[in-house]
């Protein structure tokens, strides 16, 4: 081998290095930072974890929407038509939030059983229904509700 | 009638595409003349029955044609004209039949802009485009037919998705797709060579101009979504690392990285079989990022009616581009040599880690995108990727690419010293860190490291293009008359150029946006960063398919009105879905932002969010000014010489080499 074709062959070799480093890296970060997602009837039953981050879906319970006077606060129960999880929330609803409506909501459980959300996420087309909410209630069926 | 003459010219493109697809290429590697010289007609043709079929889709919306069930989904009589049109690529098979238009387009912009290039060459180039636009078009007639009937006719349609209705929406998606589907030119450029197995600067140089358009529509459809989703979200954000953001965004890395190292192998002859690699994976990232968009995996505003059908249709064609082009690649690979030798410190090293780096991106991102998907199809459980994941890993690699592009720049081809490197450096570098240094720490409330660390990058970046620049033209004569150096090179720093401006609107916003949700009573006043936001009320409206419901807010300084915004909701009648459109008052330095929320106690009272977003414009201005560089760099009149006979050829090489 020339010195010069050994000096390449080092470079090819330290940037192939680098590069699983970094992937090595960003499955690390990965790992710390993805939300799971928690039906309702999983989250009564104790699966989700505590003190963490999670994500859970399912429909909004008619005549569950509380406003706090004076606060920006609200309050709703949160369905897969097996169990029920109410959701205290402080900010601004999108728009297609609403009763019987599918939704997603990201943030923690509390020790009282409520789950206080950081953020509420309703999809943009009366028919859609985001795939994770769809999915907590085919769950449930399943479940025999 | 109309749609029927649309589905029969579809079903003549498809005939033509498929001859374009078989007999050129052929009739290239038998040397069949008579088949070779088919490529170009059958290329026009394709245009025209593509055109054809979109033109019968367009009037069967204007035309209010409620038997097409596609036009019944997506339109309305009360819809204005204008949404009426673009509401043609408002769902799935519209948007697909544009794709496909552009295909067309592209095809056909090929067999014209293409004098300079070999008959043989072009021939094997359309049939790698036919084959492509035969994919598509299959995809459109088996699973997707715009013209689909629907009896009984409907009364009205029931409208476009109101999100759609909007000026940004008109614009973004073509814009968009003639960057996706541009990449497909270099990739057939890429396929073909392959074929023939003449991988040399020739071929590099005739895929640069249509690489770096493809690149300049991309990058500026990319731009559009994102001013798009801030006009018309309301979320007040700019960029959310949604899957099909990232479906744009990794085709886009993808496409920087080729652009870059077709320069290294058209002008030293190296990186031959990294190129062509590059090419093919834009491409397929490209059809992988409409595969996501369409197949209805993802949760996104973007997804439509899911059809598992589409799906694997998708995935099947992914799978063809993508295990043919790597079997031939695999084929042809050991007869590619690369010939130019280079030092460590040379500009071919500096492309290599610029390839590196981006490509590292791309893959990064990649894995966050299709890592929920895995696990899903697994059946491992439900999760979401968020924002902390793409952050924590594309900021550290976007760090050194910026930091390389103002040194890769400087360095020679071959071998340099870093001597004489730095001698040129010095300048802009102790400039940008003095300048960027302090930047943070006028004007603002408060001093941010974040923001700092992003003018210091965007300054040197700038300013090492500008020095770069200046230093090309009066560095070796000495004189007060500047060098003729190519439209290519001014368009290169205008390109950097404007990702020093992108990093600096991005540093800053994230450093210096506010953003408060707020009770407002009328004549309520909120103070935020300085302006007083004065509520007036709420009121009714009525727009030609929607009421609105808007707010007035007037805006003070120093208790001088200054501006009044009015946030609306609106409510479009026929999908009955609400709607929110934020008051937006647009500067330079500052966005003031206010988005109407709900009805709070007896209407009196509402909820509002407020944003004061800091140099949120240059996230736009940024890539705007890249693309204009990109658009000088492609309309280059170097690439459109005609280069016959070999000795202008070497002439052409020794002038390159100077550059």
């Amino acid at each position: 081998m020339t010195p010069r074709r050994k000096q390449r062959l080092i470079m090819t070799i330290a940037l192939f290095v680098g590069a699983i480093v970094v992937i090595g890296f960003s499955l690390l970060a990965l790992r710390e930072n993805i939300n799971l997602f928690f039906t309702p009837s999983e989250v009564n039953a104790g699966d989700a974890p505590p003190n963490t981050s999670f994500r859970m879906g399912g429909m909004v319970v008619s005549g569950s929407i509380k406003r706090i006077e004076g606060s920006l606060l609200v309050e709703f129960d949160l369905t897969d038509t097996a169990e029920t999880v109410t959701v205290k929330y402080a900010g601004i609803l999108p728009d297609l939030f609403g009763e019987g409506q599918g939704i997603v909501t990201q943030g923690q459980l509390l020790p009282d059983g409520t789950f206080e959300a950081t953020q509420v996420l309703a999809k943009h087309d009366e028919t859609y229904m985001p795939p994770e909410v769809e999915h907590a209630l085919e769950k449930a069926q399943k479940m025999g509700f | 009638m109309i749609p029927e003459i649309g589905i029969f010219a579809l079903i003549i493109a498809l005939l033509l595409c498929l001859f374009q697809g078989i007999f050129p290429l052929i009739g290239a590697t038998r040397g069949i003349a008579s088949w070779i010289i088919l490529a170009k007609p059958l290329a026009k043709g394709q245009l025209i029955f593509v055109s054809i079929a979109f033109a019968a889709l367009t009037w069967s919306f204007i035309s209010n044609d409620f038997s097409v069930a596609y036009v019944v989904q997506n339109s309305n009589t009360k819809l204005p004209l204008m949404y009426r049109i673009s509401g043609v690529w408002g769902s799935h098979e519209g948007s697909l039949l544009l794709w496909m238009l552009i295909l067309s387009c592209w095809t056909a912009a090929v067999t014209v802009f293409s004098r300079s290039i070999p008959e043989e060459m072009i021939a094997k180039v359309l049939s790698v485009l036919g084959l492509v636009s035969t994919g598509f078009l299959l995809f459109i007639l088996l699973t997707s037919n715009p013209f689909a009937r629907q009896f009984p006719i409907p009364l009205d349609g029931r409208d476009l998705n109101p999100l759609l209705q909007d000026p940004g929406l008109a614009i973004h998606p073509p814009m968009l797709y003639i960057g996706y589907v541009g990449f497909a030119v270099p990739f057939a450029f890429a396929i073909a060579a392959l074929i023939s197995g003449r991988l040399d600067s020739a071929w590099a140089r005739w895929s640069r101009p249509w690489t770096t358009l493809a690149w300049v529509f991309l990058t500026i459809g990319i731009a559009l979504g994102s001013w798009w989703a801030y006009n018309e979200l309301g979320w007040g954000g700019w960029w959310f690392w949604d899957p099909v953001e990232n479906a744009s965004f990794m085709p886009w890395l993808v496409g920087t990285a080729l652009i870059h190292s077709l320069i290294a192998t058209e002008k030293r002859g190296v990186f031959k079989a990294w190129t062509v690699l590059l090419a093919v994976f834009a491409f397929s990232l490209c059809l992988l990022g409409t595969f996501l968009v369409r197949s209805g995996v993802l949760t996104s505003v973007h997804a439509f009616a899911t059809d598992p059908a589409r799906g694997i249709f998708i995935l099947i064609f992914l799978a063809l581009v993508i295990g043919g082009s790597l079997s031939l690649y695999a084929w042809r690979a050991p007869t590619i040599r690369s010939s130019g030798e280079f030092d460590i410190t040379s500009r071919e090293v500096a492309i290599l880690l610029n390839n590196i780096l981006l490509v590292t991106s791309a893959i990064t991102i990649l894995l966050g995108t299709l890592y929920p998907l895995i696990l899903d199809s697994l059946q491992l459980g439900k999760i979401s990727v968020g924002p902390p994941y793409f952050n924590a890993v594309f900021v550290p690699l976007a760090i050194p690419t910026i930091c390389l592009a103002g040194i890769g720049i400087y360095a020679r081809w071959k071998t340099d010293q870093i001597l004489r490197i730095t001698k040129g450096l010095w300048l802009p570098f102790v400039f940008s860190l003095a300048l960027g240094l302090i930047l943070p720490s006028i004007g603002m409330g408060h001093y941010s490291i974040t923001a700092a660390l992003a003018s210091v990058l965007g300054i040197w970046i700038i300013s090492s293009a500008t020095h770069n620049l200046w230093y090309r033209l009066y560095s070796y004569n000495h004189a007060w008359t500047p060098r003729n150096v190519s439209a290519s090179i001014y368009g290169m720093a205008l390109a950097h150029a404007g990702v020093g401006v992108l990093v600096i609107g991005i540093g800053f916003t994230s450093a210096y946006t506010v953003e408060k949700e707020v009770r407002m009573s009328i004549n309520d006043e909120y103070v935020l960063n300085g302006y007083q936001y004065r509520f007036k009320g709420v009121s009714t409206r009525q727009g030609p398919n929607y009421t609105s419901l808007f707010g007035e807010i007037s805006v003070l300084k120093n208790d001088q009105e200054i501006t009044k915004l009015y946030p609306e909701k609106r409510t479009y009648l026929v999908q009955d879905n609400p709607m929110t459109e934020p008051g937006i008052d647009v500067g330079l330095f500052r966005d003031l932002y206010v988005v109407l929320g709900q009805p709070l106690e007896n209407h009196q009272t509402w909820s509002i969010r407020i944003y004061h977003n800091t140099f949120v414009r240059w996230i736009w201005l940024g890539p705007l000014i890249m693309s204009l560089g990109g658009l000088l760099a492609a309309l280059d009149a170097r690439y459109r010489k005609v280069t016959l006979n070999p000795r202008t050829n070497s002439s052409n090489a020794r002038r390159i080499e100077m550059n």
